[in-house]
């Protein structure tokens, strides 16, 4: 059995999806059941390889026996395992979590919902876990059109945001498409490693200098990388609590992980560091995105937005820390793939427990919400101490790696944004907390203090958001164990200190 | 000069695919109709299509069907070394099988949006989407 996990993981949720469409029309009430069964299998199944990797290094899965490079071959090794634990834990978390609110939000379209959010997993984990080029296009266009879906479903601006999102979107698949085709003339292959094993011979040839800017271009769109951010304030400020939920933790990061396997793996640290002269500008670039996502949020006018422009600056983070080409940068960029997923989920579903009380995530809705919502609240105290980088929260470990690499790489540019960013991001959440703690509930009705009666949201959406703040402060305190065990052996030799 | 004729000549599939997927880049830039949007996303598409298939092709080569391939006999008649410059390249053509039902399927989804924002906002113009938001 355990040998089948790469394609497990992958095929129950499909196979859920399909399941779930039919059994919608049926009975409502065993759409969710069946989602939480096919993401517990995929959450032990990866979970299962994460442990194997450890022994085994590289575990390669050839889809119905062929050979590669003719056939799809599906390979783990520890930076594909470290994120399909991050991508099935934050999917299981979120879905349990955002039951309640799913009802609340589209009673009708149940079935509807569950069968994307599903497939929207099966893509996620899909292009984790594929070692093939061609293969990671086809899952990529699954999770983006079932991510179009879903972001549609939410409030009235969410069906207009989310064509916008479908033509950057587009536009980014396609590029990375294009890319993968350069790459095929050069190569004649789309297996990455078999691609990576023909490269070296041809680092001169302006085809393969052409394949990966056009793919590393692609990769920005889809990620949101600072000038190509404009479709993702708007597609997850409108989207079903529910689903921003799901897709700001996830999408981005997933996508961080594609540059970082074209980086290392399909092209080699050398050809990335070396024979590129691009890794300055992209950590430039990487500086202004983190410092205009921060400015951005400063400016937003409600909760979910200034969220938004903060997942942007930590794309940011990512992009920069993984260019500085140092082994602290790289091991910062990874260690926060897993650590800015589970932040980012944090708050995310604070903000989705205060939609489902209050029907609203403007600010002056947070007016004596400490009382109010006291769980919740501390919840999101929480994240919000991990995105400002507060010791025992992992955020501050991840930080702390980028930060030191931006040193020994003389970045002082990038330090400098990381400590600017931080601060601001210490100001936008010390607003949340003073109105929300300080500004009593209903007091611009003149009735003063009005005593404000507790009305926390319920057992399943409470539970799962203090078990993701407990994760944060785990994930601080084994930052050292993580790091040796997974993410060294992910780091080649090649990129020194 | 000569030198860029026969460029031009010799890499003309080339030529063409960047064209279509500029004349696409531009409708999804500069037009404010969603629906002519969706139309230049799917020329984008379709350029990107056109590039994959014009690199399997061959000059002088035939479909990639071995012939006599499978059977009864086919060692007596199959010629033990096969010419792969005889056959056109099908790998190329059978992602693009695969782009096809992808670029379909994001066709699909754009315009079943184009109708939820109609639906919403009784224009596909965006300037004057943009102003009914505003208004708001």
């Amino acid at each position: 059995m355990s040998q089948h996990y790469p394609a497990l993981l992958v095929i129950v949720p499909l196979l859920s999806a399909l399941l779930i469409s039919i059994v919608g029309w049926l009975n409502k009430r065993f759409c969710f059941p069946i989602a939480v069964a096919a993401l517990s299998v995929s959450l032990y199944s990866s979970v299962g390889l994460l442990l194997r990797v450890m022994d085994e290094k590289v575990i390669l899965y050839f889809l119905g026996g062929w050979d590669p490079p003719w056939g799809i071959a599906y390979s783990v090794d520890h930076l594909s395992a470290l994120v399909l634990v991050v991508v099935s834990v934050v999917a299981l978390l979120n879905l349990i979590a955002t039951q309640k609110s799913v009802e609340q939000e589209f009673s009708e379209k149940i079935g509807a919902f569950y069968t994307l959010y599903l497939l929207l997993i099966t893509g996620l984990l899909g292009i984790v876990v594929t070692g093939d080029a061609f293969n990671l296009y086809v899952l990529l266009e699954i999770t983006a059109l079932t991510g179009y879906g879903l972001i549609a479903m939410g409030e009235d601006r969410a069906p207009l945001a989310s064509l916008n999102y479908v033509y950057m979107g587009t536009i980014g698949a396609c590029f990375y498409l294009l890319g993968i085709g350069y790459l095929y003339i050069s190569t004649g292959s789309l297996n990455m490693t078999n691609i990576s094993s023909i490269l070296p011979g041809l680092y001169d040839s302006k085809v393969v200098l052409a394949a990966f800017i056009i793919c590393i271009v692609g990769v920005f769109l889809k990620m949101a990388f600072f000038p190509l951010h404009a479709w993702l304030p708007n597609a997850y400020t409108y989207a079903p609590s529910a689903v921003s939920s799901l897709v700001a933790p996830l999408m981005t990061k997933v996508m961080i992980y594609v540059m970082i396997r074209l980086m290392l793996t399909v092209f080699t640290p050398a050809f990335t560091f070396s024979n590129l002269a691009l890794s300055n500008s992209v950590v430039w670039l990487a500086v202004i995105a983190i410092s205009m996502g921060a400015v951005l949020a400063l400016g937003a006018r409600d909760m979910k937005k200034m969220l938004c422009y903060v997942v942007i600056a930590e794309v940011g983070y990512m992009v920069g820390g993984a260019w500085l080409g140092n082994r602290a940068g790289m091991t910062g960029a990874i260690l926060h793939i897993a650590n800015d997923a589970l932040m980012t989920l944090c708050v995310f579903l604070a903000v989705g427990n205060i939609v489902y009380k209050v029907r609203g995530y403007a600010f002056e809705d947070l007016k004596g919400m400490f009382r109010k919502m006291p769980y919740t609240m501390t919840g999101l105290v929480a994240g919000a101490l991990s995105m400002i980088g507060v010791p025992p929260t992992c955020g501050f470990f991840s930080k702390w790696y980028l930060i030191s690499g931006g040193i020994q790489a003389g970045q002082y540019g990038f330090v400098a944004a990381l400590v600017f960013s931080s601060l601001i991001n210490a100001v936008l959440f010390f607003r949340i907390i003073e109105i929300g703690y300080y500004e009593p509930f209903g007091a611009d009705h003149g009735h003063g203090s009005s005593p404000v009666r507790m009305a926390e949201a319920p057992l399943t959406m409470v539970v799962p958001l203090l078990i993701v703040a407990g994760g944060l402060v785990m994930m601080g305190v084994y930052t050292g164990d993580i790091i040796t065990h997974i993410i060294e052996p992910i780091i080649p030799p090649a990129i020194g200190n | 000069m000569p030198d860029l004729i026969t460029s031009i000549v010799d890499y003309y599939n080339y030529l063409i695919y960047v064209i279509l997927m500029m004349i696409g880049l531009y409708a999804m830039i500069a037009k404010k109709n969603l629906v002519k949007k969706i139309v230049g996303m799917n020329i984008f598409q379709t350029a990107i299509i056109l590039f994959y298939v014009s690199i399997g092709a061959k000059k002088g080569a035939t479909i990639p069907i071995i012939q006599h391939g499978h059977g009864e006999g086919a060692h007596e008649i199959v010629p033990s070394v096969i010419e792969a410059a005889e056959y056109i390249n099908p790998l190329p053509h059978v992602l693009m099988l695969t782009a096809i039902v992808v670029a379909v399927a994001t066709l699909g989804v754009a315009l079943a949006l184009a109708i939820k924002v109609y639906n919403r906002y009784e224009t596909l113009e965006e300037d004057e989407i943009l102003a009914q938001i505003r208004e708001t």
